[in-house]
């Protein structure tokens, strides 16, 4: 299936969910969305007879300074393609539907974008932080983290022989 | 090689007759059996796996693994230590019995080594439990980790603990 005719139809599947579709490099397809419609957007790109993206490849999140975006990165056996789903969220309250009723694998990948990006999945199961200790402070992949100089009385500075 | 640990032979008086210091004899008792405790915390650990596999093969020093830090004498800390991680690392040293040597190995134990700047690592395990042995390398070879366990054994070798207490 040739790239054009697959947006059209994802375009036809999703109607208004879609904000906007666009061809990225590499045959793989971006679809911007609404945070709110994002459970019944996974839900039609999953169970969709002809479009059957079933594969859940990654979820990432990233900090645009002024707010913040959720990545699904999704992969379609029948069709052979990828797509990637994007939704942007407010800076100041990043808040997004979980979507382990559709895909339960996402579970560790929405706990590990909760633990460093401080973004909130609603309806998760267990949404506690999966790398850094459970008492840590901040969330270190956002642009404005400060480090700590201690962690529980233990020196956190770096070290350097060249003074 | 007999003088070099205080030994005197009497063998010709009798023949089953050697001298020798009580602490010297149970320190090249302990030096030849340091166990040390099977943990690893990176990629350091694959290397001291190496060294305890057959080509280094550090057991012809009497040192093999235990899967249990009660019965260790010697941690090395093989790899990254994190603030998550260390509170772990401090109980295990907390559980073994004395006396202990640690060995610091790889630049990550010594002082952050390539995470130098990062938030997560700890600086240097020296900055949770005494340190003996520091070993650098990203990753030291095998031949140096067997290097860092002959410096712990002659460490033990020096040590006097039978003296009287002022």
């Amino acid at each position: 299936m040739k790239t054009s005719e697959l947006i059209a139809k994802i375009k036809e599947k999703l109607d208004k969910d879609a904000l906007e579709i666009t061809e990225t490099p590499f045959d793989d397809i971006l679809i911007e969305i609404n945070k709110d419609e994002i459970i019944s957007v996974m839900e039609t790109l999953k169970n969709d007879p002809e479009l059957k993206f079933d594969s859940l490849l990654n979820q990432l999140g990233v900090d645009h300074k002024e707010r913040f975006s959720v990545i699904y990165n999704l992969f379609s056996f029948s069709l052979d393609r990828k797509i990637t789903v994007k939704a942007y969220l407010d800076r100041e309250n990043p808040e997004i539907s979980s979507i382990e009723s559709v895909f339960r694998g996402i579970n560790w990948f929405e706990r590990e974008t909760f633990d460093l990006l401080g973004i909130m999945f609603t309806g998760h199961s267990n949404l506690q932080r999966l790398l850094l200790p459970a008492d840590w402070e901040g969330y270190p992949l956002r642009k404005d983290y400060a480090f700590p100089d201690q962690y529980h009385g233990i020196d956190n500075r770096a070290r350097s022989n060249f003074k | 090689m007999l003088e070099r640990f205080n030994v005197v032979n009497r063998l010709e008086e009798d023949p089953a007759l050697l001298l020798t210091r009580l602490d010297t004899a149970l320190n090249l008792a302990r030096a030849n059996s340091v166990w040390y405790l099977l943990l690893g915390l990176a990629c350091c650990s694959i290397e001291l796996m190496q060294t305890g596999g057959p080509r280094a093969d550090l057991d012809r020093f009497g040192s093999l693994f235990r899967a249990t830090p009660r019965q260790s004498d010697l941690l090395i800390v093989a790899g990254t230590v994190t603030y998550k991680m260390a509170p772990r690392l401090r109980r295990l040293y907390d559980q073994m019995a004395d006396p202990k040597y640690v060995i610091a190995m790889g630049s990550c134990a010594n002082c952050g080594g390539l995470f130098n700047l990062s938030y997560s690592v700890v600086k240097g395990v020296d900055l949770i439990l005494p340190v003996d042995v520091y070993l650098p390398g990203c990753p030291p070879r095998p031949e140096a980790l067997t290097e860092a366990l002959i410096k712990i054994q002659e460490k033990i070798k020096k040590e006097k603990y039978l003296l009287k207490k002022d």
